[in-house]
């Protein structure tokens, strides 16, 4: 075989207490779709945005073509043919889809910024992506899973030779995420080589020519496209065996606790949403992205308050204006965007999950500073957060120990009922069991869970019931017995075909 | 604590220097007058790095000042009220000063630069109209009230030196605010919103209250301030009273580790950057002869000040991971 396109020897990083890469070494091929994976924390984002230039390596050597090279910048790695699409969404929320896209390499004419050409080629990558949306559209008004979807287009504008995507189905549904496997294999016939970084194995059996897994900053073994398996690759990971079985036992449900009648989102004010939650019960939301499944949760919780209806949290009406009010009654959210809700990035881990505890555990307006470890300490280990201390600054964490620590802070106030919003959205194998115990052990203590998740897997594996939304309507919803892929589809979808 | 390590530092030197240069430097007088000016300073520092620590500004500080250094005087010498209802009234228009701002800035979301930047304006014409634009004062009276500021009290086995009063309203103003920012949940609370507002709303904070709660602490110290300065000084003259405050206020903050993106800020290093600005004056005043180019040196120590501070920061990170390189490969 020739020199691989590019190539990463013996690659060492280290950070303050952590040394996330211990001499990696990656090989990668023209026209080949390469899969790394590993646990949280394995260092995946840490390699590669040492190719993406975003960070500088302590030690080894990058080769492309068998040369080595020195990627020095952001700007370094472009000119090389080398496009990230990070982990965490880095878009100008105040800007348009269009200027997003073509942010920094902006087409001047006669001096100024060529906008209506910037609006027209950026429809061009919108439709490789399958985005409906105007490129006139600002960014911040955009759901999270479309965002997602700019990023991508983006990084397709840039016609990189090497293309690097980090978790970048980690807030699409399926119908999205199809969309980008048809736009990954297009790249690969047109001779394009991807980096393609994933929780979900489903994925990467379906698209990966090979397997890299990383485990603790070093290599753990490389699986070619015969030896793809859900279990080699669990194996690699985590080092011992995890089977795929979703720990779910059906629920006898309890009383009624959350009651809704007519609510209406401001989002979608023409639908009105109605349903009930028991205590012990685990319910499911699906829906494609922008269903309203998100801002159904936000108005339930007091984010953006209900136009109209009635709400009963046992059998108490209640109509929070404030997550202050909703957590007052019981309620608890695990937010989607962990970035700008859920975590705050310069906090302490403890002092983050132990933010919204705060009002319970205080003592006279003083905060109790012991039940504060306590809890944290708690945390970090039944969620097995990846931290060297509990006073690590939440930043340095890898993207699926931020989760936990979202939803160690909600777990910590021992809600009566806990929306979860996509929660195990970046998280490894090893630890979505682990959520998905919790989740069966809080149903088995009477908790009442909601769950939005757009992993098909999850929503048949942990629901005791699902409701599937479509365009701000509940479409329907269907009990245990009558869950399936196709059945949930064709409500998602309310009866259109599926674009694939 | 090991932020503050630096500007302590650049403090100890500025006395140092100031000492070689000037004998008066450490002279009883020099220094009593010295601790008075920096406790004054240090008292609406306090103020408006809560404000700061929530991710906003306050411009108005050196007007409110002005407000209450003039109205004070004002309604006891010339509209003839009594003691109780002149300090009462000063205080509710401090109180009610930071609630508007904190009901306008969170509730109509307007910026918080252009509402106080108004309140700058506003309320120093507000005490130039009602004074007619002449110098207010106590003239010989209301001696009693003027201790306040202008009190000694003798510390005992130390001859020579006696603390200024407003000394002790400064330490008990710092003590309550080092308490409520790192014991309480409220303090807690507005560090949270000042890094990411919106994840500390969906963690129950209410931020809104807690924002508002900060501008009234601002305005409430900025009126103590402005009291104490006018008790001291026994006039004041409403063109210039408390004029630019607001910026060495947020000097001192800045200089004390308070970053404006907010959420972050120590009581201590405030003190000590109101304590570093107010030395710098003096060297400038005791040494020199231009008092004028006052601003410049001040604005050049301040941004010397932050650079060093950045770069200390990168140099302990890259030494922390170095460490960490070390300690682990060396077991192996
Ligand atoms: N800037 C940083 N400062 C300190 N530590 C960091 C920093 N960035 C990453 N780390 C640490 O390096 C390790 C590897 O992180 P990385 O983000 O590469 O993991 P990952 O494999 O992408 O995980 P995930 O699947 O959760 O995204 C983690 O332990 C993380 O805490
Ligand atoms: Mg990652």
């Amino acid at each position: 075989m020739s020199a691989p396109l590019l190539e990463v020897r013996k690659l060492s990083k280290s950070f303050p207490g952590v040394r996330a890469l211990k001499g990696v070494s990656i090989a990668l091929q023209p026209a080949e779709v390469l899969a790394v994976i590993g646990e949280n924390g394995a260092g995946k984002s840490t390699l590669m945005k040492i190719l993406a230039g975003v960070q500088r390596p302590d030690s080894g050597a990058i080769l492309m073509n068998g040369a080595e090279v020195e990627i020095r910048s952001v700007h370094d790695a472009l000119a090389r043919g080398i496009a990230l699409i990070h982990q965490e969404l880095n878009l100008a929320d105040n800007l348009d889809v269009a200027s997003n896209i073509f942010l920094g390499r902006e087409p001047l004419r006669g001096g100024l910024v060529d906008t209506k050409r910037i609006r027209r080629e950026a429809r061009k990558f919108l439709d490789a992506v399958g985005l409906d949306v105007d490129p006139a559209t600002l960014v911040g008004t955009l759901p999270i899973g479309c965002q997602q979807l700019v990023e991508i287009a983006k990084a397709l504008s840039v016609n990189a030779r090497v293309l690097i995507m980090d978790e970048p189905t980690s807030s699409l549904s399926a119908g999205e995420a199809e969309k980008l496997f048809k736009v990954i294999h297009d790249l690969r016939s047109s001779g394009v080589s991807v980096i393609y970084i994933s929780h979900r194995l489903g994925e990467v059996k379906k698209l990966a020519d090979r397997v890299t897994v990383l485990r603790d900053g070093e290599n753990a073994g490389d699986l070619a496209r015969e030896e793809i398996s859900h279990n080699g690759m669990v194996k690699l990971m985590v080092g011992r065996d995890i089977s795929q079985f979703y720990p779910h036992e059906p629920h006898t449900p309890g009383q009624i606790v959350l009651e809704v009648a007519g609510i209406r989102t401001p989002a979608h004010p023409g639908h009105a949403l109605s349903f009930t939650l028991c205590a012990g019960e685990i319910v499911g939301v699906a829906g494609l992205v922008g269903a309203g499944r998100t801002e159904m949760l936000e108005t339930l919780f007091g984010v953006t308050p209900a136009l109209g209806g009635t709400m009963l949290v046992a059998g108490k009406e209640i109509a929070p204006r404030s997550p202050l009010e909703a957590i007052g009654v019981g309620l608890a959210l695990v937010p989607e965007d962990r970035k700008r809700q859920g975590v705050i990035l310069e906090m302490t881990v403890r002092d983050n999950v132990s933010l919204a505890s705060l009002r319970k555990d205080q003592r006279a307006g003083f905060r109790n500073g012991r039940r504060e470890r306590e809890l944290s300490a708690e945390m970090i280990g039944s969620l097995r957060i990846k931290t060297p201390h509990d006073r690590q600054i939440v930043q340095f964490l890898s993207g699926g120990n931020q989760q936990k620590v979202v939803l160690g802070k909600w777990l910590a106030l021992r809600p009566r009922v806990l929306f979860l919003d996509e929660p195990t959205r970046g998280i490894d194998v090893g630890a979505k069991q682990e959520i998905y115990r919790l989740m069966e052990e809080l149903a088995r203590e009477g908790v009442a869970i909601l769950f939005v998740s757009s992993e098909m897997e999850e929503i048949l594996g942990m629901s005791d019931r699902a409701l599937v939304m479509h365009e701000g309507r509940i479409t329907g919803e269907l009990a245990r017995a009558g869950l399936s892929d196709e059945a949930v589809m064709r409500l998602a979808t309310a009866g259109e075909k599926v674009a694939a | 604590m090991k932020k503050i390590l630096g500007i302590t530092a650049l403090l100890a030197l500025v006395c140092i220097i100031t000492a070689i240069l000037s004998e008066g430097f450490l002279s009883g007088y020099n220094i009593e007058n010295l601790a008075r000016r920096t406790a004054l300073l240090g008292i609406i520092s306090i103020g408006v790095a809560f404000v700061i620590i929530t991710g906003g500004i306050d411009l108005s500080v050196g007007s409110v000042v002005c407000l209450v250094g003039c109205g004070l005087p004002w309604l006891l010498t010339k509209q003839n009220w009594s003691m109780p209802a002149a300090l009462a009234a000063v205080a509710l228009v401090s109180v009610g000063i930071g609630i508007f701002h904190g009901v306008i800035i969170t509730k109509l979301r307007i910026a918080p630069f252009v509402v106080t930047l108004c309140g700058l304006m506003m309320y120093r014409g507000i005490a130039r109209g009602f004074t007619q634009d002449q110098t207010v004062g106590f003239g010989g009276e209301f001696t009693g009230l003027r201790t306040l500021a202008t009190g000694q009290i003798s510390i005992p086995f130390v001859d020579g030196f006696t603390l200024p009063a407003p000394c002790v309203f400064l330490l008990v103003a710092a003590l309550l605010a080092a308490i409520f920012l790192n014991r309480t949940i409220w303090g807690r609370y507005m560090l949270a919103l000042g890094r990411n507002e919106e994840a500390a709303r969906y963690s129950g904070i209410n931020t809104d209250r807690m924002v508002i709660v900060a501008y009234v602490i601002c305005s409430a110290l900025s009126g103590l301030g402005g009291m104490l300065y006018v008790l001291d000084s026994n006039t004041a003259q409403p063109v210039d009273f408390g004029n630019f405050y607001e910026l060495y206020a947020i000097a001192a903050a800045v200089l004390g580790g308070c970053s404006l993106r907010g959420g972050e800020g120590t009581i201590v290093g405030i003190l000590v950057g109101a304590a570093l600005i107010m030395v710098l004056r003096n060297m400038i005043m005791l040494t020199t002869n231009y008092t004028n180019i006052e601003f410049a040196i001040i604005g050049a120590v301040l941004l010397i000040g932050v650079i060093a501070d950045e770069l200390v920061k990168r140099y302990a990170m890259r030494r922390r991971a170095a460490r960490a390189l070390l300690a682990e490969t060396k077991p192996s």
